[in-house]
């Protein structure tokens, strides 16, 4: 991994843009609510770097702010659905039978909702902001998550190791955790890499729709909507700019990936 | 045969349709607060609410309302949006085409550019990295991001094609829709152009490909007989698919380039409160969703006899 180089390229992004995230109150040269209109839609300068919003919010204060809310949405979103996929995979392989037969059948509805008209169903329901979209959001992802962990985890609880494991007399929630989960992660590792970007931009899209976090926070998706109705004016720096930093995190991930499962097809 | 599969895909498509309908309007009962005040928006009172929950039988129990709701839905009546005080189909009745339009533009756009950029790339090395690299990007480049670098371009430099608003007739849609057609299509077009060239690149190394090289056919003739017909099934199957990605992606186009479509109106919908719009523009892209699947489903099946073998 560390001699492919567009490997390590896209992971070091991604650790840059993790850092970024967690030390942002270092990082940034100006709170990310400060500024006046007198000073909107600057340029480039010295004192703001990327220039300024129409508010006159320093732009790149605000970016690095925004890689907050904008990573930790879908962190959430992948860990929840990760977590309920997996289980519910692992499960559905071991007892196979009516209860794998419900679990696909449950996971057959939800591909039926793309993820964000589900999403935007749950706003309706519980009202705007991060908590509605990210729920709506790991359930539309857990069937993805879960399809691909089940079909590896019955691969695996075919093989002669866990019937060895089961003639030994361990418990079959043991054998669960201790050997077919180790052996199923490599999978879910890569699912889950790839999986990433997509909610990003599932949730960013959102927030660009209004109906995620609101202003004044700082959220990517929520800056190229805030800045569309500059562009006209000829200053479409805010909306580039956070357009920008989806687009590179979405690739990084995407790339990582990608790798990431490549790796694991030459070891297989 | 093919009879027979095609009764059980319907019987499956029934199935899943009806289950999402029970989600869709079970949304009402499962959200917080009482279904009236859902339905009136948030600001009633006390008088309207009581109509509200009369005119709608809210008294009864979950799945007489519920079949009700969807035979009224089945018999062309969505319910009543009391926000607006008006039937929600004539209130959606003026925005379907609009929808209808992009989607049906960008799928076209999907298809010919996708295909003929993935043939090109995988037939001529020098043109196949640019592609490669520009697809790469493309894919990861969210709907409403190629949005605004269109409205950037166009609205503020080249001014060629309108960026606002849907247009009115055909060539009125046409021009208004063609960079929204665009935005929506882009990373599904560049999804299509690598699959197009991972498939040809394979059909190419193929021993009947081979072969009919050997006997010395004339190269034209092996790509388009040989090599793109065989590539073509796993392409029908993915590209139907991303159609069905649009209806998703056409919301959020919709709303970033003012277009008074179905999504527009889902959006407004949400921010509105107005619950008995929600669901039933939701049921219908989620219907269209499904169906569309289904017919690319069915397509691939009758497509590739190997599949057919497979699943019967």
């Amino acid at each position: 991994m560390l001699r492919d180089p567009i490997a390590v390229a896209s992971g070091l992004f991604i650790l840059a843009i993790v850092v970024v995230a967690a030390f942002a109150p270092f990082l940034a040269p100006y709170p990310p609510d400060a500024g006046s209109i007198l000073t909107g839609n600057e340029g480039v300068s010295a004192a703001h770097w990327l220039g300024t919003d129409s508010f006159g919010r320093d732009l790149l204060s605000r970016l690095i702010y925004g890689a907050r809310l904008s990573l930790l949405g879908p962190a959430l979103i992948i860990a929840i659905s990760t977590v309920v996929g997996t289980t519910l995979a692992i499960a559905a392989a071991w007892f196979g039978g009516w209860f794998d037969q419900v679990v696909s059948r449950i996971a057959d509805i939800l591909f039926a909702f793309p993820g964000l008209i589900f999403a935007m169903i749950a706003v309706a329901m519980f009202g705007t902001g991060l908590v509605a979209p990210v729920i709506a959001l790991s359930i539309s992802y857990t069937p993805y998550l879960m399809r691909v962990v089940r079909s590896a985890a019955i691969r695996q609880r075919a093989l002669p190791y866990v019937s060895a494991c089961y003639v030994e007399g361990l418990p079959g929630w043991r054998i669960c955790l201790r050997h077919l989960l180790p052996n199923v992660a490599a999978i879910l590792l890569v699912q889950a890499t790839l999986s990433f970007g997509y909610a990003l931009v599932d949730l960013a899209a959102v927030s660009y729709l209004g109906l995620g976090v609101q202003p004044p926070t700082a959220e990517w998706g929520l800056m190229v909507s805030e800045g569309q109705s500059a562009i006209l004016a000829g200053h479409p720096q805010e909306s580039l700019a956070a357009g920008m930093m989806i687009i590179l995190t979405v690739v990084a991930f995407n790339l990582f990936g990608e790798r990431l499962a490549a790796r694991q097809a030459v070891e297989d | 045969m093919t009879l027979r599969l095609l009764a059980s895909r319907l019987a499956a498509l029934a199935v899943t349709l009806l289950a999402a309908s029970i989600v869709i309007y079970g949304a009402l009962y499962l959200a917080p607060g009482d279904p009236a005040t859902l339905l009136a928006g948030g600001h009633a009172t006390p008088a309207v609410l009581a109509a509200i929950a009369r005119q709608e039988h809210l008294n009864q129990p979950f799945f007489v309302r519920y079949w009700d709701w969807l035979t009224g839905v089945l018999h062309g009546n969505l319910g009543e949006s009391f926000l607006y005080r008006e039937q929600v189909t004539s209130l959606i009745a003026g925005r379907v085409l609009n929808t209808v339009f992009l989607v049906a533009y960008a799928s076209v756009v999907i298809i010919v550019g996708g295909v003929a950029l993935g043939l090109v790339a995988a037939l001529r090395r020098r043109a196949g990295v640019a592609i490669t690299v520009g697809t790469s990007i493309g894919m990861a480049m969210p709907s409403f991001v190629a949005a605004i670098i269109l409205i950037t371009i166009f609205a503020v430099n080249l001014k060629w094609l309108p960026v606002f608003g849907a247009g009115t007739g055909f060539t009125g849609r046409l021009s208004h829709l063609t960079l929204p057609a665009i935005a929506l299509a882009l990373s599904w077009l560049a999804f299509t152009a690598q699959l197009t060239r991972a498939a040809v690149r394979e059909e190419l190394g193929r021993e009947h490909v081979q072969t009919a090289h050997s006997r010395g056919i004339r190269e034209r003739r092996v790509v388009w007989r040989h090599v793109v017909r065989n590539a073509m099934i796993p392409i029908s199957t993915v590209s139907g698919l991303t159609v069905a990605g649009l209806i998703a992606g056409d919301v959020v186009i919709e709303q970033a380039f003012s277009i008074n479509g179905l999504g527009s109106f889902l959006v407004q919908s949400v921010l509105d409160k107005d619950f008995a719009s929600v669901q039933a523009v939701a049921l219908i892209l989620v219907a269209a969703f499904v169906i569309v699947n289904g017919i690319v489903d069915f397509w691939s099946l009758l497509l590739d006899p190997r599949l057919r073998a497979r699943t019967v």
